[in-house]
């Protein structure tokens, strides 16, 4: 197997390499990638600051609205929905990237950023509602913490997708490289980490802050 | 390697495969596991035949089981020995995650618990009104 078919995920196939740095110095395709995992990994460490913000609020409504009367289920598991596919069409663009294949990358890219932007747009409808209804950050400190906790991933998501036209501009303009397939692979990589927090946001705040 | 070589069918999720068809097929899995878990997730949110102080923690569980099916069938996260150094990072990653978190939740609670205020401080917020 060549380094190039290889450059899918954070794993690279086929080599005899313990990944104890035996043989010296990695090439530049298993390199890259891992920089840019510790980053998603202290990526996840801050979030986790957030929901342990979160975690202690929760209760502190100062009389205010509390979570069962704010967040309407239905809205977030359209949201849920929208991004895991979001998440799965970035998969499938890599596949075919990896292929070398213009149209079809180019058109699951699309795709992602289309489902990113309904997941994005449900998000402000939700917040401009809420701060519509007198529910904004400044309420109470479960929604400072709601909206800090909420508003950091959408504002990932909202750098991911310029990020995204960034990356389709450039296949387009530069073709298929392998400096180009490595950014493309750092950016899969953000975009499914987003897809893991957003895992632990609906849970916790969605769901078991809903509970009856 | 032939359209119909067995070994196609023995790779781990997380290798990178040869064919385009089985890449895809490894993808859809995940897709179809995470919606699964995801649909149980909201049923379990909002049935009532559960045993209620039960839910809460079985949704935690259901959304670290997601969060695994992700890292193995989207980042591909493997036990391979080419991915020593992506495995251990992620232990690191979550060994702090697990700390800030779990800490910080129960150094809050107790706090909560045992520094609220105490009859004296009541009766003087309502005397100073």
């Amino acid at each position: 197997m060549t380094v190039e078919t290889a450059t899918i995920g954070l794993t690279h196939g086929g080599s005899e390499d313990t990944g104890l740095g035996h043989r010296g110095p990695e090439s530049k395709s298993i390199v890259v990638p891992y920089g840019f995992w510790l980053f998603v990994l202290s990526d996840i460490v801050l979030f986790s600051a957030l929901f342990a913000t979160y975690a202690s609020l929760v209760h502190a409504t100062d009389g205010g609205p509390t979570a069962s009367q704010l967040f309407h289920r239905d809205l977030v598991a359209v949201e849920t929905m929208a991004l895991l596919v979001s998440s799965f069409v970035c998969g499938l663009a890599m596949i075919t990237a990896k292929r070398a294949n213009l149209l079809w990358t180019q058109g699951w890219l699309f795709l992602t950023g289309l489902l990113g932007l309904i997941f994005l747009g449900i998000e402000l409808y939700e917040f401009s509602s809420m701060i519509g209804e007198g529910a904004g950050p400044q309420r109470s400190a479960f929604l400072s913490s709601f909206f800090t906790l909420v508003g950091c991933h959408g504002l990932h998501v909202t750098c991911g997708l310029l990020w995204l036209g960034t990356m389709m501009a450039q296949i387009w303009a530069k073709g298929f490289q392998p400096h180009i397939l490595r950014r493309l692979l750092c950016f899969s990589i953000f975009w499914h980490a987003l897809d893991i927090i957003w895992v632990a946001i609906f849970t916790i705040v969605y769901l078991i802050g809903t509970l009856p | 390697m032939s359209e119909y070589d067995p070994e196609l069918l023995n790779v781990a999720p997380g290798e990178p495969h040869d064919s385009m068809l089985s890449e895809t097929v490894s993808y859809v899995i995940g897709l179809g596991l995470a919606l699964l878990l995801t649909a149980i997730s909201f049923w379990v949110a909002s049935t009532t035949s559960l045993w209620g102080p039960g839910v809460a923690t079985g949704l935690v569980v259901l959304a670290i089981a997601q969060m695994g099916i992700h890292l193995v069938f989207f980042l591909h996260i493997t036990s391979g020995p080419d991915n020593t150094n992506n495995v251990l990072a992620l232990a690191f990653g979550v060994l702090i995650v697990f700390l800030v978190m779990v800490g910080t939740i129960w150094i809050m609670a107790h706090m909560n618990a045992n520094m609220g205020p105490t009859p004296e401080m009541m009766n003087l917020t309502t005397q100073r009104g």
